[in-house]
């Protein structure tokens, strides 16, 4: 176990499709967890920003970007990037910072302008990179592989495209009420049934879209926190940026092969299941503690992949929870009461800090409209491009 | 692309280089780690990636020619660039993701043209053929593909 950090700030500009610089979403979250913590931007005494590929060198500098939009107050900054875990990577730096000791206060921001439709690799002639060469020689988009995970579940677990459509219903109706949500309209099984096959067997309504959006956290050493007069923060109890170990049995995009087990045996524990593992291991916690979830669900079928790699029920009754209504607001562990990425679509670098902006919030009671109640331990966990995978706890 | 392949003056080389065999029965181009016996594909060539083997030398093995379907879906949107498009409008394709059970592996392909999904189960047998990706003026770009075996042509509406 580690110490805890607080968080004392949380800010988000609304998720959409606004086609503006991204600069300026993540200026005006950054504005929002300064006026949340009620602080001075010069408080701040280090900058983690979450970068984006999309956007030219200010994205790959996001940490700079930002430090520079607010105003230079000398202190230092770091960029980082890890796909769908950036922002996890750039809350790690900062918390490294606070808990040794180098910083009290700390900013974590991420903000992304997408383009629209299938996310697609850069230009020109690549040939050595795996992710040109995925849509060259295959054709393969990212819901390509989400796509081969759904099918496993519907072999091996008897899933059916209604579960799917189902968390598709839940998490609209949970995101009704999220001011920062790009989709707030309420959905049917019917309404997904009817949209297109994209890569079956999902449909168009199983898989996110990307958006336009930037989340900023504020974090402390508890003892700022304290003397500061937060008696009571939300603290971060865990933050898991765990890789696989070889080999890596499960086929990751944009992979062409899985790795071999010819050679070494299989890891005991999966790579997704590995994210969560090294996050409660940390948090001295277990999936019995949790009580409210904002997980990944680039398309339905892998939130309920999510269930059972985070620890919620065994492999195969992920559907039977969803079909409980366990996982609905009003039910024991709600997942995914902001809406989730089926309501703000993917904004890559701010998706993860949005997480726990949004746990922050549901600890404090402030999730209005979309409370999880009395929710005291909260769990975070996304993965995207191979590798790349992140989880958060936070307590209160 | 209307000329059929008999009347191509077209010349067949790999859409790729090195992963792949151009004969009749055709295998995917591995390597494999001395030490532990780990495949790669694509070939790895630099090192050995079993975590303590980085001394290991890396041997060129061909890999099986038939597996079995781990999982598989089809792209109904047309994907975008550096994917070219052979067809106006798009005709969905499938793509496989197959088991080789000696290297343990999974391997990611396209299915022919004319293999559906409801063709496909987890578990089909499939095996490693040649087909053609996409063409220029001058050649035949190749590529490897999954095809179940014993299947004889489209089922159902043929596109």
């Amino acid at each position: 176990m580690v110490d805890d950090i607080a968080i004392v700030g949380v800010g988000m500009h609304p998720w959409g499709k606004w086609g503006r610089n991204f600069v300026e979403y993540g200026v005006a979250a950054i504005r929002d967890a300064i006026a949340d913590a009620g602080i001075d931007y010069r408080d701040i005494q280090f900058v983690a920003g979450a970068d984006t590929m999309r956007n030219g060198y200010p994205g790959y500098v996001a940490g700079a970007t930002f430090a520079q939009a607010m105003g230079w107050t000398g202190i230092p900054v770091t960029s980082a990037y890890g796909a769908c875990a950036s922002g996890a990577m750039a809350l790690d730096a900062a918390r490294q910072r606070i808990l040794s000791g180098l910083c009290d206060v700390a900013l974590v921001v991420g903000a992304d302008t997408t383009p629209k439709g299938f996310l697609a690799p850069q230009k020109g002639e690549r040939q050595a990179d795996p992710d040109w060469l995925r849509f060259r020689l295959l054709g393969a988009t990212n819901p390509t592989y989400f796509a081969l995970n759904a099918r496993r579940r519907m072999d091996l677990y008897g899933a059916t495209q209604e579960d799917f459509a189902a968390v598709k219903v839940k998490n609209a109706r949970h995101g009704l009420n999220n001011p920062y949500a790009r989709y707030r309209k309420e959905f049917s099984p019917e309404d997904v049934a009817a949209s297109p096959v994209v890569s079956d067997p999902l449909r168009l309504m199983d898989i996110c879209a990307t958006s336009d959006g930037g989340a900023a956290l504020i974090v402390a050493s508890m003892e700022w926190a304290r003397a500061h007069g937060f008696a009571d923060p939300v603290r971060i109890k865990a933050v898991s940026t765990t890789t696989p170990t070889f080999p890596n049995t499960i086929i990751e995009m944009p992979n062409f092969a899985s790795d071999s087990a010819a050679g070494l045996p299989a890891p005991a524990r999966t790579f997704k299941q590995a994210i969560g593992d090294a996050a409660y291991a940390e948090a001295g916690l277990g999936p019995d503690d949790v009580d409210v979830a904002e997980v990944y669900d680039l398309s339905t079928a892998l939130e309920l992949d999510w269930y059972e790699d985070l620890g919620f029920c065994g492999p195969g009754e992920a559907e039977q929870l969803l079909r409980d209504g366990v996982t609905t607001l009003g039910g024991r562990l709600p997942v995914n009461p902001s809406g989730g990425l089926a309501c703000f679509g993917e904004a890559v670098p701010a998706q993860a800090i949005a997480q726990v902006c949004e746990l922050a919030w549901q600890l404090r009671g402030q999730a209005t409209g979309r409370q999880a109640e009395g929710a005291k331990v909260g769990i975070t966990a996304n993965q995207g491009l191979f590798g790349h995978g992140s989880s958060v706890i936070v307590a209160r | 692309m209307t000329d059929t392949a008999a009347e191509s003056p077209r010349t067949r080389v790999p859409a790729v280089d090195g992963w792949f065999t151009m004969d009749d029965e055709p295998r995917l181009l591995g390597t494999r780690c001395s030490e532990t016996g780990t495949v790669f594909f694509p070939p790895e060539t630099t090192m050995s990636r079993a975590p303590g083997h980085a001394t290991a030398t890396l041997e060129p093995v061909e890999l099986s020619r038939t597996g079995k379907v781990w999982s598989y879906t089809n792209a109904g949107y047309r994907p975008p660039e550096p994917y070219v498009a052979v067809t106006d409008p798009h005709v969905p394709f499938c793509i496989a993701a197959v088991e080789l059970e000696a290297e343990q592996i999974v391997v990611l392909g396209q299915c022919v043209a004319g293999v559906t999904v409801d063709d496909l189960s987890v578990g089909t047998e499939v095996e490693l053929v040649l087909d053609t990706l996409y063409s220029d003026d001058a050649h035949d770009y190749v590529v490897w593909k999954w095809r179940p075996i014993g299947w004889t042509g489209a089922s159902g509406e043929v596109a």
